[in-house]
């Protein structure tokens, strides 16, 4: 494209200048001055404190499912596609929708679905979130299986009347006479490295306050697959939030086949005895290495759940491992006052109060706007995490 | 390949290169002003429309010349400076469509406000904020005009409120200021700016029918580029007449590559709501360069766009200005 460019200019007798002609020129691989700053580049990253990592995590996949049939290597955008791929084929009503999910999304979640199954089934809407939650709302309404992608999450905000007023409130309002369970809104979620304000947020504490919803969040591309076929099946409206940091860099084996991973169920991930550590989406791979690094330098046992489901959580898991372990650190990317892990710390300590050994900790992001240049400060890491949990033991 | 092409640019550049043949001449040889005509505009509830006839000084050729070629360098850098990931983030660049920003600049007065989306980096430049603290802004630099804390969409100014990141939450904002001109009595107007994507916002109907109700003195401008990110107008607007679209609000349609169209365009609609008809509408018709954004994908599909578009209307904004000089 670079080279096509540059030629383009070059017809029109652009002559802007020879910093340009030079900026087009380094502009692509190849050529003295590409080598030179790559060097520089090279030279740069040498230097550890300039250094920006890639990533605060590293992900961890699963064991390779062996009940569900054949598996494929798949990463989550990949793994997302393969599920509504299954869903258009099974259900013939089934409609994908949202901005730029044509040519396949801005991640690529629905690469090949419009030529596979039509321009009417997978179809464009304007720049309206508004209008595309609304007019999925009547789909579902009408009876045919409507999936939403809200192109961020950070957008989901012009749709939240809708969401909250119409969509959560439908079945009870008309006495079961009319339910819009057949939609599912999909939408990236949380941080990314580079997202800044609006590319990062979380907003699942602002819909867990909405009786009538699920919201659900996966941590791989297994459960994505079988969390996102359990929403469109669910008789309930979902918004289903996928970590955009995820669809590359998460592979696993995922199976090729329809499978349903059930809803409100938490999963205990790793079993311990001392701490229970509590997270979602992307956190759970935070925590892995958490619970790695207490064992080795703390020699503390370390369970950990991945809450998946949002609303309805399930209590009787966390509740149930806190009662074990007397302990429980929650983690999570959205700003702490009014986050989820305030839910869930309420709710535990009713229940499990006499079981509590030290306080229930929540290490989560502050509570400002997800910064630009400070996002290395401002997510909730593996120290900070490691952190609370040396002063839950020591309490 | 390349390294042959940019030497003959480079070669070219310099034998016919405008700022060194301008400072070898006398200023004496130069005519002060010259007149053109420039496109007549498609109205919608006017009775006319802005002048198809404009003068230009020498000076104000020289400046709209050299501020649309300081941010199509600036946005080339920034172009590169991202590839390099010096800039991360969301970087959404404006070449392409400098003549809008110098042309609305030059057709309000400096203490009227301007608001518009993420697509700001121009604007920025046009009003008042040196090259340094924007690409130090860029760059999450402290030096940065918000102090590094925005990044590309966050960049704000005296009378500029920014650079604004989910797409048309901007414009009630604009209404908003301009009801605080028209409360102040102080003659100012708002310019509220937003993209043919945008123009399919529910909130920019509620902003029309508020602005209109109270007469605000807001200019509403949709810089039309062809493109709501990937998708063309055709497939997002059942009705791609954006000057149309405020209906009960009077529109333009300009010229938005030509800087002295969207001048006399700004002027007249400036005009217009300073002498408390309300507010008024313009379709900036325009093109960009790059893709949406520096991690757009659609980017093949635009330059296949792009290319058509040059052969239709043949025109790249500052080389029109710059074969008058």
């Amino acid at each position: 494209f670079a080279m096509a460019a540059a030629a383009a200019r070059f017809l029109l007798g652009s002559v802007h200048s020879r910093a340009a002609a030079t900026a087009v020129a380094l502009g692509t691989h190849g050529g003295p001055g590409g080598a030179l700053l790559k060097g520089a580049a090279a030279r740069r990253s040498g230097r550890a404190a300039q250094r920006r990592y890639a990533a605060h995590f590293t992900f961890q996949p699963d064991p390779v499912p062996t009940k569900y049939g054949p598996t494929q290597k798949m990463n989550l955008f990949q793994s997302v596609t393969s599920a509504l791929d299954n869903t258009l084929a099974s259900d013939p009503t089934a409609v994908i929708f949202g901005e730029d999910v044509a040519f396949g999304g801005v991640f690529r979640c629905t690469v090949g679905l419009r030529d596979k199954y039509g321009k009417d089934r997978v179809f464009n809407t304007p720049l309206c979130e508004q209008g595309i939650v609304g007019f999925g709302i009547g789909v579902a309404v009408a009876g045919a299986t409507a999936i939403a992608e809200i192109q961020f999450a950070d957008y989901i905000y012009p749709a939240f009347d809708q969401i909250v007023n119409e969509a959560a409130k439908y079945r009870y309002r008309s006495g079961n006479l009319f339910d819009c369970g057949n939609l599912t809104i999909r939408a990236p979620w949380g941080c990314v490295g580079h997202g800044s304000l609006y590319h990062s947020q979380s907003p699942e504490a602002f819909f867990a306050h909405c009786p009538g919803l699920k919201i659900v969040i996966p941590r791989s591309p297994v459960q994505a697959k079988g969390l996102l076929l359990s929403c469109i099946a669910d008789k309930n409206p979902c918004i289903f939030f996928e970590p955009k940091i995820l669809y590359r860099a998460a592979v696993e084996q995922v199976p090729t086949e329809p499978f349903h991973i059930p809803l409100s169920q938490a999963e205990v991930v790793l079993e311990g005895s001392d701490v229970t550590l509590v997270a979602w989406g992307t956190q759970v791979h935070v925590m892995r290495e958490v619970a790695t690094m207490a064992q080795e330098k703390l020699g503390v046992s370390c369970e950990l759940i991945d809450l998946q489901t949002i609303l309805p959580w399930d209590t009787d898991t966390v509740c149930k491992s806190v009662v074990k372990t007397g302990r429980l650190l929650i983690s999570h990317e959205a700003p702490v006052t009014g986050g989820f892990a305030a839910e869930i710390s309420a709710r535990v300590q009713e229940e499990c109060f006499l079981n509590l050994e030290a306080p229930i900790a929540r290490v989560c992001g502050y509570d400002t706007p997800f910064p630009h240049i400070f996002e290395p400060f401002y997510i909730p890491d593996k120290w900070k995490c490691f952190d609370a949990v040396k002063r839950m033991i020591n309490y | 390949m390349l390294t042959i092409v940019s030497n003959a640019l480079r070669g070219s550049a310099s034998k016919n290169g405008t700022r060194l043949v301008v400072s070898a001449r006398s200023y004496a040889d130069f005519t002060p002003q010259v007149s053109f005509d420039i496109k007549r505009c498609d109205v919608h509830r006017l009775d006319q429309g802005p002048p198809d006839k404009t003068v230009l000084t020498r000076e104000q050729g020289l400046q709209y010349y050299r501020t649309m070629q300081v941010m199509r360098r600036m946005e080339l850098k920034a172009d590169q400076l991202y590839k390099q990931k010096i800039i991360r983030g969301f970087c959404h660049l404006y070449d392409g469509q400098e003549a809008c920003a110098v042309g609305i600049e030059a057709g309000i007065k400096p203490d009227d406000h301007l608001i518009t989306a993420y697509r700001a980096h121009g604007y920025t430049y046009t009003r008042g904020v040196p090259v340094k603290e924007i690409l130090a802004e860029l760059t999450g630099r402290k030096g940065g005009v918000a102090k590094g804390k925005g990044g590309s969409m966050h960049m704000y100014a005296k009378h500029f409120y920014g650079g604004n990141g989910i797409v048309g939450a901007q414009v009630p904002l604009g209404a908003g200021v301009a009801l605080a001109c028209k409360y102040h009595g102080n003659s100012q107007v708002c310019v509220a700016l937003y993209g043919d994507g945008a123009a399919n916002q529910g909130q920019i109907f509620e902003s029309y029918n508020m602005a209109a109700l109270w007469k605000l003195p807001c200019i509403f401008i949709c810089e039309n580029n062809k493109y709501g990110m990937g998708t063309s107008v055709e497939r997002a607007s059942a009705n791609t007449d954006y000057y149309k679209r405020g209906d009960f609000i009077p529109g333009i349609r300009v010229d938005g590559m030509d800087v002295l169209c969207v001048r006399e365009a700004t002027k007249f609609a400036a005009d217009y709501c300073r002498s408390g008809k309300g507010p008024i509408l313009m379709e900036l018709q325009t093109y960009r360069y790059h893709g949406h954004s520096m991690s757009d994908p659609g980017s093949p599909v635009l330059l296949y766009g792009c290319c058509s578009f040059f052969l239709v209307r043949g025109t790249n904004p500052w080389i029109k200005l710059k074969s008058v000089s």
